[in-house]
């Protein structure tokens, strides 16, 4: 049993042992895996590798100005999100066994969270940004979207409809935001570098 | 199971802390952290349905005062210690200190009896269960009514699969539903749409 809280986290536990700090209990961890052969301090090297410059949100952002400037694509990716991905010569994990694009239109703005943990197409759009994990955005953005987005920066006409899309199985989402006007004479990659994380999660627009 | 982590339509968790181009990890620890339980999915450990639920299992106290990156630590190491590759006495001793854990689960299930399959435009109803073990079911849809506006390829049932039940793979279907049947008088308007295992959903007779 739990008996005190700081603002660091637990304090103590029923026999008073004071809790390990959270590296020396990571330590820990790491020791067990390595105990049984997993090699845990080579991986840790690779993921760093794959969170920092393969699973980010250039992918994604890659996916939406091709289909912006190419038609065929834009529908492949609509109705086929999987084939798109592959098409573009990504990937995701063998869980994520399917991918919908969603449409931002001037009527319509979608907007992606995951109530129960922090699900994302994280190889498309990296992995999730420190508020989409948060208490807050988890808890409201399914009852209050509209304040929320405003509060985060996207004020919404009252005449756009908002579509909450909420994370639960594993299926992933990505928004495909509204191309900005004045940008027809702009290259796929001038595009690309315009779309931020935000605007593929759906509290940004471009 | 109904726990901490259903957050969906909780109440005064305050504003959202955002900023621009928002980090992932702030501590080189973090990244530890989410290596290693990738680590061990990838090496077959746990799936991560288990590695959900354990996080659920965490007691709310526990849950609501750890970062995220200590929850997924702490469902790593409940994992570790049930499926004996370490005891929670070992794990005190390697990190000097108590180490806390999330609590035993509760049996999962196997698909529901009267699983059906729907189509999109179907009006469909979340049945009102309340099942001990995983669910992957948000406590604001039970009981609600929605439509099915498309249909996922089959996973594996998390009810099941969380807890080394047998069950078949079974889809999902984003369900449309309106925020204000959600949270009458409420919540702002705005179409949620959640994805819902078949298991989860039956079809509705009448409206709500």
């Amino acid at each position: 049993m739990i008996l005190s809280y700081s603002r660091k986290g637990l304090a103590m536990t029923a026999d008073t042992t004071p809790i390990a700090s959270i590296e020396h209990r990571l330590d820990a961890m790491q020791t067990v895996l390595h105990r049984h052969g997993m090699q845990p301090d080579a991986f840790i090297d690779t993921f760093d590798d794959l969170a920092h410059v393969h699973w980010v949100p250039a992918n994604g952002a890659g996916l939406v100005a091709r289909a912006w400037t190419d038609p065929a694509f834009k529908e492949l990716l609509l109705s086929d999100g999987m084939a798109g991905v592959r098409e573009a010569g990504l990937s995701m994990p063998p869980h994520h066994r399917h991918f919908v694009v969603l449409e931002n239109t001037p009527d319509i703005h979608n907007v992606i969270c995951c109530t129960l943990c922090s699900c994302t197409a994280f190889t498309i759009i990296g992995l999730p940004p420190d508020w989409y994990k948060d208490l807050a955005y988890r808890s409201r953005a399914v009852r209050e979207a509209r304040t929320v987005l405003r509060e985060m920066g996207l004020d919404l006409p009252a005449q756009t409809q908002i579509r909450v899309w909420d994370t639960t199985a594993d299926t992933r989402y990505m928004v495909m935001p509204q191309r900005p006007s004045g940008t027809e004479g702009l290259s796929v990659d001038q595009l690309a570098a315009g779309i931020s994380k935000d605007a593929l999660i759906g509290v940004a627009q471009i | 199971m109904d726990s901490m982590h259903d957050l969906g339509g909780q109440q005064g968790f305050g504003k959202v802390v955002h900023s621009r181009d928002a980090p992932v990890f702030h501590a080189e620890w973090e990244v530890r952290a989410n290596a290693l339980y990738s680590l061990a999915v990838k090496c077959g450990v746990f799936n991560m349905d288990e590695y959900r639920h354990a996080i659920e299992r965490m007691t709310p106290q526990h849950y609501l005062s750890a970062s995220y990156y200590e929850r997924s630590l702490t469902s790593l190491a409940t994992l570790c210690v049930e499926k004996g590759l370490v005891t929670h006495e070992e794990l005190a001793q390697l990190a000097g200190g108590a180490f806390p854990l999330a609590v035993p689960s509760a049996p999962g299930r196997g698909n529901h009896a009267q699983r059906m399959a729907f189509v999109p435009g179907d009006r469909v109803r979340v049945r009102d269960e309340h099942m001990a073990g995983h669910v992957r079911m948000p406590g604001y849809i039970r009981g609600k009514h929605g439509v099915v506006i498309s249909k996922s390829p089959a996973y594996p049932f998390p009810d099941a699969h969380a807890h080394g039940v047998h069950a078949e793979d079974e889809p999902t279907y984003d369900v449309r539903f309106e925020a204000i049947d959600l949270w009458p008088l409420g919540a702002e308007p705005a179409q949620v749409q959640v994805a819902v295992f078949e298991s989860y959903l039956e079809l509705a007779t009448a409206g709500p």
